[in-house]
């Protein structure tokens, strides 16, 4: 992201004096002192049907994970970007999913789940790598777990060659002591598509980078995010998408509910390429504040050197309409189940390009949960 | 039966309702009157419970139960259903996801078994039949891109499906051209029946041709001024509201 400088220190954590972090505030994180994470084995993992991928701590889990004809063995990491969260991760990554699919099949459906657990505090930093050859399919749900105070630090590289599509389905369930602080990078080529999705609901502090690269003409993603956060929770989606050939789109909505006193950040960046013409994109940012205390910010930017394009985006932050819950009320729906149903038709957009059943059911039903638990 | 007895009602500092006494006996329609600024649609939100206004006197029974103190939810539990003047639109919410949830959660207050959606769609797309409405508008978002007449006949809908004691119909007919005003009509005589009785909302006599009321009473500067049968809104039609409020 233009803006950032290597910090000091190579591997020291990110502070808000750089710009990507103006709004996430890691002091929190810096001064728990983390060990590595202790060996284990999974507890039960859900099971939704597909081959599952299983990492406990960081580590795979083999005897818990299906066999996945896709499977790689895991590589050394070399780190070619100055992203802070990224150089911690090189220096630490131990193991990571790699998966390659060659070009024109069409891998189903695969569950990677992460699964935390630990007395003292530890940190893991998987790295994953997904490869799909020119006109590969692939559709990752990919679920964070744990119990604890932890450290996850993924990052997750991802190469899109000519018309393949991956389509990644997230679902951030972390310890409410956790810090979660995940990087995606994905290259899409020519007429490739990046369909992604991810669901915060879990962790102390969480955010979500994503740097998607439209790479070839027509390439296309879509980088919807959906976060649920209460009590003192710190959630914040982050993005950056660069326009670098003709003809590519792409489709941002982020939808934040917050309530108690948390705290919800937003920043998206577009930029497009001088060549990259015709390019469509659009961002759309709303929170939902049901609490006086709760925030939200959000930045947008767009950097556009083409003169023949459509960017477009907005912001909304607004609080539940009185009108609609009196609505629901006098059909004799409780105030409560009347309130759910309407932060569950807020969400409704971001949840769009979740068209994989289990997927989709998987969401609704830690959504449903979380507001339950209120 | 409904029973108003001295009600009164304001929002914030502004006195609405000034005692107005009221009893629709089980298996009436009653028609309501009145000029704008009257206090009509206020009745209908103090009898259905909306916040934000304030009920300085009086009492509200129906059935015997003391409606002021429940819950909006509760009052339409216990059979009291609003049409809306100005039906909301629910964006993300599904119609027939919506009316079902209302459904079941009323049956589940009363004591009966809750439908499951094949059920609910039989039920729904015979009600749907009747009212002359496509399909489709169970598919579409609450009132969302609806037709000003669509979104009337989506309360009708509604009303046939939670099969209320009262409904409360607040000025159904505006925005709506002949035909809808008849198919809205018509689904509420359907519901006609010794144990449905209901409050007819209206400025113009129009829709009483077709929703035929037992009695019509004037609402006029917060009480009811005047009282009598169907010939009543006949003569305001012709005479207007003028020099009511004196009387």
């Amino acid at each position: 992201m233009p803006g950032w400088r290597p910090p000091d220190a190579m591997t020291a954590l990110p502070t808000r004096k750089l710009e990507a972090f103006r709004y996430t505030d890691l002091r929190a994180l810096a001064q728990i002192s983390f060990g590595d994470a202790p060996a284990g084995t999974a507890a039960a993992v859900p099971d939704l049907g597909i081959p599952k991928l299983v990492f406990y701590n960081g580590v795979f889990d083999r005897a818990a994970s299906s066999a996945f004809a896709y499977l790689q063995t895991f590589a050394a990491v070399a780190e070619g970007s100055t992203l802070p969260l990224a150089l911690i991760n090189a220096e630490h990554a131990r193991d990571g999913v790699t998966i390659a699919v060659p070009a024109g099949v069409d891998a189903g459906a695969v569950l990677l789940v992460s699964q935390a657990q630990g007395e003292a505090p530890f940190a893991f930093h998987p790295r994953h790598r997904i490869t799909l050859g020119a006109g590969a399919k692939l559709t990752v749900i990919e679920i964070a777990r744990g119990e604890g105070v932890y450290w996850h630090n993924p990052v997750t590289d991802i190469a899109l060659h000519e018309g393949a599509v991956l389509r990644l389905f997230r679902l951030q369930e972390e310890s409410a002591q956790a810090f979660h602080l995940a990087t995606i990078r994905a290259k899409i080529a020519a007429d490739a598509a990046f369909e992604s999705f991810t669901c915060g609901l879990g962790a102390r502090i969480a955010r979500t980078e994503t740097h998607a690269l439209l790479m070839g003409p027509g390439a296309h993603t879509h980088l919807n995010a959906a976060q649920l956060l209460g009590g003192t929770q710190h959630g914040d989606i982050t993005s950056c998408v660069s326009h670098r050939a003709p003809n590519g789109a792409s489709r941002q909505t982020v939808k934040s509910v917050i309530t108690d006193t948390a705290r919800g950040v937003f920043q998206g960046r577009i930029e497009v390429d001088r060549i990259a013409q015709k390019t469509d994109g659009y961002q759309m940012n709303q929170a939902l504040l049901l609490s006086a205390g709760a925030e939200m910010d959000i930045k947008p930017e767009l950097e556009i050197f083409a003169d023949d394009v459509k960017c477009s985006h907005g912001a909304t932050i607004g609080a539940l309409d009185p009108e609609q819950i009196f609505y629901l009320r006098s059909r004799g729906i409780a105030e409560a189940a009347a309130r759910a149903m309407l932060i569950r038709a807020f969400l409704d957009e971001a949840l769009e390009p979740v068209d994989f059943a289990p997927a989709r059911a998987l969401f609704e039903g830690a959504i449903d949960a979380w507001w339950q638990g209120r | 039966m409904l029973e108003i007895k001295n009600l009164s009602a304001r929002i914030g500092d502004k006195e609405i309702l000034r005692g107005v006494n009221l009893t629709v006996p089980d298996g009436e329609v009653h028609a309501i009157m009145g000029p704008n600024g009257a206090g009509k649609s206020t009745l209908s939100y103090v009898l259905s419970g909306r916040e934000g206004y304030e009920v300085t006197g009086g009492e509200v029974s129906f059935n015997g139960q003391d409606i002021l103190a429940m819950e909006p939810e509760a009052r339409a539990a216990a059979g009291i259903f609003l049409a809306f003047q100005y039906p909301v639109e629910l964006p993300g919410v599904g119609n027939a996801n919506f009316i079902r949830t209302a459904l079941n959660a009323v049956r589940r207050a009363r004591g009966e078994a809750e439908l499951d959606a094949v059920a609910f769609l039989k039920l729904a797309r015979a009600a749907i039949k009747s009212l002359s409405m496509s399909d489709d508008m169970l598919k579409r978002n609450v009132n969302v891109g609806f037709s000003g007449g669509e979104k009337k006949r989506n309360e009708v809908l509604q009303m046939a499906l939670l099969q209320p004691g009262l409904a409360i119909l607040d000025e159904t007919d505006s925005g709506l051209d002949i035909d809808a005003l008849k198919i809205v009509a018509e689904g509420v005589n359907a519901l006609r029946s010794a144990r449905f009785s209901a409050l007819v909302i209206t400025h113009y006599q129009r829709l009483l041709e077709h929703i035929v009321p037992d009695r019509v009473h004037v609402l006029a500067a917060g009480r009811i001024v005047r009282s009598g049968g169907p010939e009543l809104a006949l003569e305001l039609e012709a005479h207007g509201y003028a020099g009511l409020e004196a009387a």
